[in-house]
């Protein structure tokens, strides 16, 4: 009973609605009994599949969850008791350390995507694989859509995915959240990685708006699972507020100057404001990620007072380099010192910057305007160019050419 | 689970580093064993004599060939291991955190896949 007998495309819709909304959590708690992220995944696509060839014959059950939970639970048990399963791990027999899965509710699920993520981000596997780990474990990305965002071919992707996944099971990284006293310590790479997750849609315009999009949900998730961590309250802004300015349509780039605030969206700034206090702790210095939500933060204000705040901005930047001295944080704060001081103090900067300044666009764009504000053209022109040849969004690549040709006139 | 912490660090002795260094560092190594004997995870636990005094043995056309000196010829030297049960990867790295020869070189923490109980194989997790 408590079936609707709905059509395949309306079955179709709730099984991705919910592979949307639960994928993460359903994989965390098939994960943690043995630690096995892979047979995770591959027993809850086998649940999908059942899901869109009974639904729409037989009704979406009331708990689509709990039913997609119950498939693939039974279905992981098979595996387990199968020869097959046991010809992999030669001297392993099905242990008891399965049996907690038989206690799960399915009407009551708990959210079990914390420990996941505090899996994903591990000190124990390689920084550069957390954010694609948890870019398919928790949002249920596959390899190869991980592989464009990260210009990487799909196989060589996949293999690093399916070897970090081996790890997770073979050194027995434990599927729980990190205590009170470990958590200094294992937060900061968990919330890096999820900003990765961010980033990433600065590379990928298709697949970014909804990289993007999760990646903000799950920082709001994190921070409020977690619930008394600033730095994390404080990553929940920064990509909320950033988000709100994510209005204008692809198709063309434009400056954060040059935007116009009125098309920002008013309700994720009051939604990332909140946050931002949510993340404040009078009289403790201020975290890498509370900075840059403030930074966000004074540039969203332009929406209510028409102008924006370049003194405040540029005590912002003097604290965040001096805390995260990041090549994206020296060079925006090169920016802003060229536009609150002199150019010359900005170029000043960008000039004490590493080699690896060399393929870094936004050195390169920064250095155009600077150079360009001392009258010194041809050398504008030069890193304009430069930065245009390093650019992969084909609308920021045509806003820097456009700038190198007004400079050349 | 089982883990065997591996310590490797650069080869010292008591004329290198003076006697109450090398008293020192059997002191904590002392101390360290008693503590995890009393966590109750300690399943074994030797300290190696230094590398110049190993031998290795390859075959060389199907014959066991014997040369002296160790198997990897590094800086850095396997100078100990110890074994213990502990229930995962975090609780292992806990006690790694606390072993001595962290100060003296790198500690590697690898899980056990089989052991020795009777004269067969176990699984050791």
């Amino acid at each position: 009973m408590g079936r609707v007998i709905v059509t395949g495309e309306t079955a179709a819709h709730v099984a991705e609605r919910t592979a949307r909304a639960s994928y993460g959590r359903l994989v965390a708690l098939l994960a943690a009994p043995a630690g096995d992220l892979q047979l995770a995944e591959d027993t809850l696509a086998h649940a999908f599949e059942q899901a869109l060839t009974t639904w729409p014959r037989d009704g979406v059950p009331d708990n689509p969850e709990g039913w997609l939970l119950t498939v693939a639970r039974n279905r992981q048990r098979d595996l387990w008791k199968s020869a097959a399963h046991r010809r992999n791990q030669p001297l392993e027999a099905a242990t008891d350390a399965v049996e907690p899965l038989n206690d799960l509710e399915p009407d009551r699920i708990p959210d079990r995507r914390l420990a996941l993520l505090f899996v994903c981000a591990h000190p124990a596997i390689a920084a550069g694989v957390r954010t694609p780990l948890m870019l398919q474990a928790v949002l249920g990305f596959d390899a190869a859509q991980i592989a464009r965002a990260f210009a990487v071919p799909a196989g060589t992707m996949s293999q690093r995915l399916v070897r970090a996944k081996r790890r997770i099971r073979d050194a027995g990284i434990p599927f729980v959240v990190p205590g009170r006293q470990a958590m200094p310590e294992r937060l900061p790479p968990v919330l890096e990685a999820v900003y990765g997750c961010y980033a990433l849609a600065f590379s990928e315009r298709g697949e970014g708006t909804s990289v993007a999009g999760e990646a903000r949900y799950l920082a709001v998730t994190i921070a409020g699972l977690l619930g008394d961590a600033p730095e994390a309250w404080a990553l929940a802004a920064l990509l909320t507020l950033a988000s709100a300015r994510a209005t204008t349509p692809g198709d063309r780039y434009l400056p954060l100057q040059d935007q116009d605030p009125g098309e920002w969206d008013r309700d994720l700034i009051a939604e990332g404001e909140s946050y931002l206090r949510l993340a404040e702790r009078p009289g403790q210095a201020p975290g890498r990620f509370q900075l840059e939500a403030a930074i966000q933060a004074v540039h969203c204000d332009r929406a209510r007072s028409g102008a924006t705040d370049w003194d405040t901005l540029c005590t912002l930047y003097t604290a965040l380099v001096a805390i995260a001295p990041s090549l994206g944080s020296r060079v925006a704060y090169a920016a802003v010192l060229g536009r609150t001081r002199s150019p010359q103090m900005g170029l000043s900067v960008l000039e004490a910057l590493p080699v690896e300044r060399e393929r870094f666009q936004p050195y390169h764009a920064a250095h155009g305007d600077l150079l360009a504000r001392l009258g010194r053209h041809e050398d504008a022109v030069a890193a304009y160019t430069r930065a245009s040849m390093l650019s992969t969004d084909p609308a920021v690549r045509t806003f820097l050419e456009r700038r190198a040709e007004e400079l050349s006139r | 689970m089982r883990y065997m912490l591996l310590f490797h660090y650069g080869e010292a002795s008591e004329e290198s580093i003076g006697a109450e260094a090398m008293a020192a560092g059997m002191r904590a190594m002392a101390s360290y064993a008693a503590t995890l004997e009393q966590a109750g995870i300690l399943v074994s636990g030797q300290v190696l004599r230094p590398s110049i005094s190993s031998t290795t043995l390859t075959l060389v056309d199907g014959e066991p060939r014997i040369q002296d000196g160790p198997f990897a010829d590094t800086k850095e030297q396997l100078g100990g291991v110890i074994v213990i049960d502990v229930p995962d990867l975090d609780a292992a790295l806990e006690w790694a955190r606390q072993a001595p020869p962290l100060a003296w070189g790198a500690v590697e923490v690898r899980p056990g896949a089989v052991h020795i109980e009777g004269g067969t194989w176990v699984a050791s997790s």
